[in-house]
């Protein structure tokens, strides 16, 4: 039994988080991964990903983490993999796929993948080390007060990551806005 | 065994909360199966019959009394039809997006508070579960107009999703709000969850619509003109819109499956004007939840669902006793005066659960009584919606694909920022 899942368990909270839900979702996670990358059909490959989302989001729900689990399933489920499809589907996709590719770009990526690997490897192995012993367990009946405390900060005290909170929301309006130009002839 | 059933019944917490399965699924099944019935008969017959009063026509009349039993009759007639797929169609994605959006707007009523006590479980990050899966609801036709490999739905499906992630950014605009609100108490802490929403507006004496007015009541028109976009009904149907693409995304669907489909759109309908219902209006509670508390006022509010029932029987009772009197019309008759007779005995036994159960809150009676209460007042609040979303398809035409983008981005998304960014500064301001 994890760490995180000992203080759950004391502190009160049935335990949901049994392996057997953890293979089940991770095998779903990976299994429908693969599809992505495998099938030929780009909306099959949509519908795989969102299966891997959801079963990410399940993954999340064990992690005591309802609050990420959610905002997992409205921005990517419902919000990105919708807008996934509707470019699919906007695009002829089958024709371009029966286009010749002029760029060489596989090298990159099984390069890119390598790296991935290796990073995940060394995680692996040296994890230990690295990271703290136990993770950070919110307690599940106040998960989403919890999160507020630390990024927005309580009783006038600036929380733990309100900076760097602050430099990503702006980093997505940039992304924006962006968007926006790129779109826009003129504004 | 015995003992895990029986010891829930003591307990005012859901299931999920009391970690009892067995009563969970109990709710499951009870929510589903009055669900899939309200919807299949009860809503089916409303909507048919409002519409043919709205246009001054009679609507169904010859399937049992006053065509009573036409939904029956038109379930049994879509289930024995034969189960097409179109050859071009992608087989596996054709019969798995039906269920797509049948399980999205199934899965929503775990965490729809029919009472304190009255709701599958209670999550502390209810709405945003709601909002999140019902919002997978638009992926089923999606899917469903691409794989029907189709002109027609495919148009359908890029405007069903289309529409949907316009209006999804104004509908969760407004009901931030509302969660802001919940936040107007002593230790400064709000709640996503549906339970603790209720609760903060028993606890604050006010509904959500009438706090800080206008700012709530903005807030909730926005969220209600959003929802009817979000359940693709008139005027914002653009996906099925007959005029123009003949059925949109399921003009290939027949039989059992087209017919999920549409169990899967009412069903999405109860699930927002759940959600409206239980963020603005108050949920469970009776009207003037603050004022009218006393214990006489209580044993008068417990009658309504009693009455209603009466109501209705009366109605039956007339509408038997004007029967033409044709032989041809005996059977009709006859079984209209049974279904007044069982409507009438629903309402003696509501009210003499309200009279036996008003003395206290620790006989069975009594836990009876209030629960009956909470779920009746939640269920009339949300029957209003549903009646208006039938009201509103009976009245307004259906609005071009350029002035519905420019309503969700121009009008409602500007506005429902505004009253976002004022709740807050009123807020602080009051607190």
């Amino acid at each position: 039994m994890n760490p995180a899942l000992n203080t759950a368990v004391n502190a009160g909270m049935a335990p949901v988080a049994t392996p057997w839900f953890f293979y089940v979702l991770a095998g779903l996670a990976i299994a429908s991964g693969v599809a992505v990358i495998t099938r030929r059909n780009a909306v099959h490959s949509a519908l795989a990903l969102i299966v891997t989302l959801l079963s990410v989001a399940g993954l999340y729900l064990m992690l005591y983490a309802p609050f990420v689990a959610g905002v997992q399933i409205i921005v990517y489920a419902g919000g990105i993999m919708v807008l996934f499809l509707f470019v699919i589907m906007l695009v002829n996709v089958e024709r371009a796929s029966k286009d010749r590719r002029f760029n060489r770009i596989w090298p990159v990526g099984l390069a890119a993948a390598c790296a991935l690997l290796a990073l995940f490897v060394s995680v692996f192995i040296k994890g230990k080390a690295l990271f703290p012993d136990r993770g950070m367990t919110l307690p599940e009946s106040s998960n989403t007060q919890q999160i507020a405390a630390l990024l927005y900060g309580e009783a006038g005290r600036m929380g733990q990551y309100t900076f760097a909170f602050e430099i990503a929301s702006l980093l997505l309006l940039v992304a924006i806005l962006g968007a926006v130009i790129m779109t826009k002839k003129k504004i | 065994m015995p003992n895990f059933i029986t010891s829930y019944l003591g307990s005012k917490v859901t299931p999920g909360e009391a970690g009892n399965q067995f009563w969970a699924l109990i709710y499951v099944f009870i929510i589903f199966a009055g669900v899939a019935l309200t919807v299949m008969w009860l809503l089916n017959w409303v909507e048919r019959k409002a519409l043919a009063h709205f246009q001054i026509r009679l609507g169904p009349m010859r399937t049992g009394p006053h065509g009573l039993l036409q939904p029956f009759a038109d379930a049994l007639k879509l289930i024995l039809k034969e189960d097409i797929i179109p050859a071009q169609a992608d087989q596996f994605v054709f019969w798995v997006a039906p269920m797509i959006g049948l399980l999205a707007s199934f899965t929503v009523y775990t965490v729809i508070p029919f009472g304190p006590s009255q709701a599958v479980s209670d999550m502390n990050i209810g709405i945003l579960f709601m909002l999140g899966v019902s919002s997978l609801g638009v992926l089923g036709i999606v899917v469903a107009g691409w794989a029907s490999n189709s002109h027609y739905p495919l148009i359908g499906a890029l405007r069903s999703s289309a529409q949907m992630v316009s209006y999804e950014v104004a509908m969760g605009l407004a009901v931030v709000s509302a969660i802001l609100m919940t936040s107007m108490n002593a230790s400064g802490t709000g709640t996503l969850s549906m339970l603790g929403i209720v609760r903060a507006q028993q606890q604050q004496g006010i509904w959500f619509i009438f706090k800080f007015f206008p700012l709530g009541f903005i807030a909730f028109a926005i969220f209600a003109i959003a929802m009817v976009a979000e359940t693709n009904r008139t005027p914002f149907d653009l996906a099925e819109a007959e005029s123009e693409l003949t059925a949109g995304y399921h003009t290939e669907y027949s039989g059992l499956r087209w017919s999920l489909f549409m169990l899967a759109e009412y069903a999405a309908m109860i699930a927002v004007s759940s959600i409206a219902v239980a963020l603005w209006l108050g949920g469970w509670m009776h009207p003037f939840p603050n004022l009218l508390s006393s214990p006489a006022w209580e044993f008068i509010f417990s009658l309504c669902p009693g009455l209603t029932f009466v109501g209705l029987a009366a109605i039956a009772f007339i509408g038997a006793a004007r029967m033409p009197s044709y032989s041809f019309f005996r059977i009709q008759r006859l079984g209209l005066a049974v279904f007044a007779a069982v409507l009438g005995f629903v309402a003696l036994l509501l009210l003499v659960i309200a009279v036996a159960g008003r003395s206290g809150d620790t006989s069975l009676a009594a836990r009876f009584r209030e629960g009956i209460d909470y779920v009746y007042w939640f269920l009339l609040k949300v029957a209003v919606f549903i009646y208006l979303f039938i009201w509103y398809r009976a009245t307004w035409p259906r609005y071009r694909f350029d002035q519905l983008m420019r309503i969700g981005w121009k009008v409602m998304l500007p506005i429902s920022l505004g009253v976002l960014m004022l709740t807050a500064i009123v807020g602080v301001i009051v607190s």
